[in-house]
């Protein structure tokens, strides 16, 4: 059984989702609580069977583990694998959707169809993070874009229509450009096996194009045509503008998943392929990386200040957090890339549990404005608790997982681009100051809103969802070798053979006589 | 010698034999009333003669002194095109019925279509290419004014005629050009006469064929006629039209420019790359501003259209091989969507405007779930089988050096995916409607499911199709 752990991992959700689309009819209420049972088993057996990957796992070897490998279509091979730096988001994956599944125990609104679209898009994010094979991954990146688009068209707000058009155009205008390097590689090397093509040396001797000098050649120009997609998917400033609509617009398990997991996508697409495969090009391009990262991480901190809409302060705040993660993944160092995938990981569950809250009082009064709150504290207790745990958390105060992520990419970019860490640092006050404003504004003071009065603290079922991001963030907060020790070794692997192939290159010296 | 020729062209004399055998005895016999006998006859004969010819052809013969070429390349094209016409007649029998447009013509009009797009895709020569264009082509000027007492559908007959015979002149022309520089209509000599580099005339003479040849393939900038033609023509024979006829004359166009001119790939390559990019291009910002889903249908088969010659462009094997998987998908996908659209019906008549699909989705979760699937198949969106269709033609754009052509194609393909989204926006998240009619024969149901099913279920190993293409495209590109 361990030789498809990873293939039962993946599709598992997948069969549920048949199996709802299959067996389950009608919509009445029975059926409606039947397909949210259905889900909520599927993804919790998801999770604990991905519980084996977990103890199967062997950090100390850098290489692929639980590798399958099948004949597919076009020379293309069926093959998964995880290391030490993917294993993680398809543990953080498995871990949350149960919770996801859970916090839409209230819809009402073709309720079948909502499960079916979140178990499919549970297999596909899996079978990002797992994909050995260039055209594997390209089918199940893309494809995530169907049940997300449907998500948020169906279960979304007023607006919906437009988010979900921007969020499926933007997003599939940046990964065609990274198909067509997909298949500049594969016309190159010959193979689409990942494994093989990290060791493979790409061309990196510069040539004119247009008229335009290319330091560093072909590599460079996949480099871009990657990072267009990745760039997109993170969101980058400044591309980053399909993120904000696309949350706001989302229902509230929607933008738990586009927020955890979605994003990550792009910063483990940086670490999977820009790195290792194209070296001299990130060589070339990593300071301009380095920069607009720390402009992201300023500029969207203040954007998020002027928020009047809860989601989207916490979805500009996301887009600056994920500056941290391009930020440390382009230092190019041990702290800086054990850093950026910590802070991936952490912002999985913060970000996640911080939209969670904003659903859990959407839910009650069916508005997201921060002027329609304030002084919840008074009638809410355990959610101003819950609420401030994670407010906090997502300032990065020491003992929480936010703290860890941040403090290593900022001492990883300090060493290579002093400017750019000072820069940055700047963001973390700024995220402290939207952050408690906006837990001021809402949670403190006193109740005077007539509209509030009769608000009701949170129940069971929504104190249960939160329990195990709460204890996740803490955990990782006061014993982060239980992250960095498995990515670690991993991490140092890909450091040292970028290192040599960016030596063997000469590009410093090019790039210094630039 | 004769008895050796008329064994390599069997299925074509078969099929034409059937043809007029039927025609009389539907005459001089009930008329009209024969129609579903002979819909369903004529159908089981392209059933029939597509599994003769896809299993029991093999190798090379020529006949009639190389003007008919019976190779791997024709098998392919022929079972598709014998297939898919297949498919559509079957499909067209309930609308034909209700509409009062049922006549015996019809299926045996499709069948000498079907005999010309044969002769087509196996044509050695240019009088033979000739003959089989024609054959088809006047067959098919009548079945789009099939509903004499319609104007649109009359005009879309006339219009179709008229352009037709244009480009049929030009086509034409550019023949008696390369006759007259070439000494000769076989391609093997024309071949011949291109060896060493070829001459001003037959470069004049192919440019005037390949322009012939694009109005065939309604690529643009000679697309004008389809729009008009797919809309006023009775929905069934859109459905044709937008199927066997195009792989038959993608078929054609695959066979002058390899069999003919294979040694000039580097002239007309460049001509084949802008005729793509144009196509590609036009068919998905046209497109956007539809509303008739029949117009609509028309410039998205002008972009497919495009994504196949690229394939074409490549000026390869591979390429030739990529063009044939992307026709095969091409036509599953609209023989599923033209069932679809068959099913749009208010009160008994035919609704077009994509207006209409407000929340279908709600009534009829099933069919707008397969609708669904076909959609982001055709807009190319993994793991969808369509996807892999254009991953082929792009590949071998790109190992042919035309990775221009691929960017330009992806970024046409962003732009389209647009309009498709747009329906499944209708169906999915549009507002509550009166329901349009429920009804739908189980034949149209068998295909939407069918071909939906093949769109999603394609991803495990494409059916097989590749091996089979492989081999065509290896016949033809030596």
């Amino acid at each position: 059984m361990l030789n498809s752990l990873l293939s039962i991992i993946t599709f598992i959700p997948l069969l549920g989702a048949v199996i709802l689309a299959l067996f389950l009819r009608g919509d009445d209420e029975a059926a409606q609580r039947n397909a949210k049972w259905l889900a909520l088993i599927a993804t919790t057996a998801t999770f604990l069977v991905s519980i084996f990957l977990y103890t199967g796992f062997d950090p100390a070897n850098t290489g692929f583990q639980f590798v399958e490998e099948r004949e597919w279509i076009l020379g293309f091979q069926y093959k998964m694998g995880v290391d030490g730096i993917s294993i993680l988001f398809v543990l953080l994956t498995t871990f949350l959707m149960p919770l996801v599944i859970a916090s839409c125990w209230d819809v009402k609104h073709r309720v079948k169809d909502y499960m079916i679209a979140f178990l499919l898009l549970e297999t596909l994010m899996i079978g990002v993070f797992c994909a050995l094979d260039l055209i594997l991954f390209y089918v199940f990146f893309e494809a995530g874009l169907i049940p997300m688009f449907l998500i948020i068209g169906i279960w979304g707000g007023a607006n919906r229509i437009y988010a979900s058009f921007k969020f499926f155009l933007y997003t599939l205008l940046g990964s065609v450009l990274m198909l067509i390097a997909m298949i500049a590689m594969y016309v190159d090397a010959g193979t689409t096996d990942i494994p093989t093509l990290l060791t493979h040396n790409f061309a990196s001797e510069s040539f004119e194009l247009l008229g335009i000098q290319i330091v560093g050649g072909m590599q460079t120009l996949m480099w871009l045509a990657f990072f267009a997609s990745f760039a997109v998917k993170m969101p980058m400033w400044p591309v980053h503008t399909w993120l904000p609509d696309a949350h706001v617009q989302a229902p509230t398990a929607g933008s738990v998943v586009l927020a955890a997991i979605l994003l990550k996508m792009g910063g483990y697409g940086f670490l999977r392929f820009s790195l290792p495969m194209f070296p001299v090009g990130s060589e070339v391009l990593g300071t301009f990386v380095l920069w607009i990262s720390a402009i992201a991480i300023v500029y969207t901190s203040l954007v998020a200040l002027a928020q009047s809409d809860m989601k989207k302060l916490i979805a500009y705040s996301s887009v600056a957090h994920m500056g941290y993660v391009t930020m440390g993944i382009f230092a190019v160092n041990q702290q800086g890339i054990d850093g950026a995938i910590f802070q991936m990981i952490s912002h999985g569950f913060i970000s996640g549990a911080l939209f969670l809250c904003v659903g859990v009082i959407y839910d009650r009064m069916h508005t997201r404005e921060i002027d329609a709150y304030g002084g919840l504290v008074n009638k809410m207790p355990a959610y101003a608790l819950i609420f401030m745990l994670f407010t906090m958390a997502n300032v990065g105060l020491p003992g929480t997982s936010g703290f860890i992520g941040e403090f290593l990419v900022l001492m990883g970019v300090f060493q290579v681009n002093t400017w750019v860490a000072m820069i940055a640092t700047t963001g973390v006050i700024l995220s402290a100051a939207y952050a408690l404003w906006l837990y001021r504004r809402v949670v403190m003071g006193d109740l005077i809103k007539e509209s509030l009065k009769s608000i009701s603290d949170m129940t069971t079922r929504e104190r249960a969802i939160f329990a195990p991001l709460v204890v996740m963030t803490l955990l990782l907060g006061v014993y982060p070798s239980l992250v960095t020790d498995i990515i670690g070794p991993s991490v140092g692997a890909l450091i040292t053979n970028y290192d040599t192939a960016v030596l063997d290159s000469g590009i410093a010296t090019a790039v210094a006589e630039n | 010698m004769i008895q050796a020729d008329l064994n390599v062209v069997l299925p074509e004399v078969i099929l034409a034999v059937y043809a007029m055998i039927a025609l009389l005895a539907a005459v001089y016999t009930t008329k009209d009333k024969a129609a579903p006998i002979v819909l369903w006859v004529t159908a089981g004969v392209f059933v029939l003669l597509a599994g003769v010819i896809g299993f029991g052809g093999s190798g090379e013969t020529t006949a009639f002194g190389g003007a008919f070429v019976d190779d791997a390349f024709s098998r392919f094209a022929k079972v598709a095109i014998l297939l898919s016409a297949a498919a559509i007649l079957v499909l067209s029998q309930d609308f034909m019925t209700r509409h009062g447009l049922f006549r015996f013509e019809y299926p045996l009009l499709v069948a000498l279509s079907v005999v010309g797009m044969m002769m087509m895709v196996s044509a050695g020569d240019l009088m033979a290419l000739y003959m089989g264009l024609e054959l088809q082509s006047l067959s098919l000027y009548v079945v789009a004014a099939l509903r004499r007492d319609s104007v649109k559908s009359t005009e879309a007959g006339l219009k179709y005629f008229v352009l037709g015979a244009l480009s049929s002149g030009m086509l034409l022309y550019g023949c008696s050009l390369v006759y007259g520089y070439a000494g000769t209509t076989l391609f093997s000599g024309i071949t011949a006469a291109a060896e060493g580099g070829i001459g001003l005339g037959l470069l004049f003479g192919l440019v005037f064929v390949v322009a012939g040849m694009a109005f065939k393939v309604s690529a643009a900038p000679f697309h004008m006629w389809t729009p008009d033609v797919y809309e006023g023509s009775p929905t069934p024979i859109t459905a044709f039209f937008a199927t066997a006829p195009k792989v038959a004359a993608m078929g054609l166009f695959a066979r002058v420019v390899h069999d003919a001119f294979g040694g000039a790939v580097s002239d007309w390559s460049q001509i084949v790359a802008f005729l793509s990019v144009v196509s590609m291009f036009l068919g998905a910002v046209a497109a956007i501003g539809q509303r008739d889903i029949k117009r609509l249908m028309a410039y998205s088969s002008i972009a497919h259209m495009g994504f196949a010659l690229m394939g074409l462009a490549a000026g390869t094997a591979e390429g030739v091989q990529a063009m044939l998987v992307y026709m095969s998908i091409y036509v599953v996908m609209n023989v599923g969507t033209f069932a679809f659209i068959l099913s749009m019906e208010k009160d008994g008549q035919p609704v077009t405007d994509i207006d209409a699909l407000q929340n279908y989705s709600k009534h009829q979760p099933g069919r707008a779930l397969a609708m669904l699937v076909l959609m982001f198949s055709l807009a190319g969106i993994p793991p969808m089988v369509g996807f892999f269709g254009k991953y082929y033609v792009l590949q071998a754009a790109v190992d042919a050096g035309l990775a221009w052509l691929a960017v330009a194609g992806v970024i046409a393909s962003v732009i389209g995916a647009y309009y498709y989204l747009r329906i499944v926006y209708y169906m999915y998240f549009g507002e509550d409607r009166e329901a349009m009619d429920s009804a739908m024969p189980p034949v149209g149901w068998a295909l939407l499911m069918g071909s939906a099913a093949i769109m999603v279920l394609g991803v495990v190993n494409l059916f097989g199709i590749e091996a089979p293409a492989l081999a065509a495209a290896q016949a033809l590109v030596n």
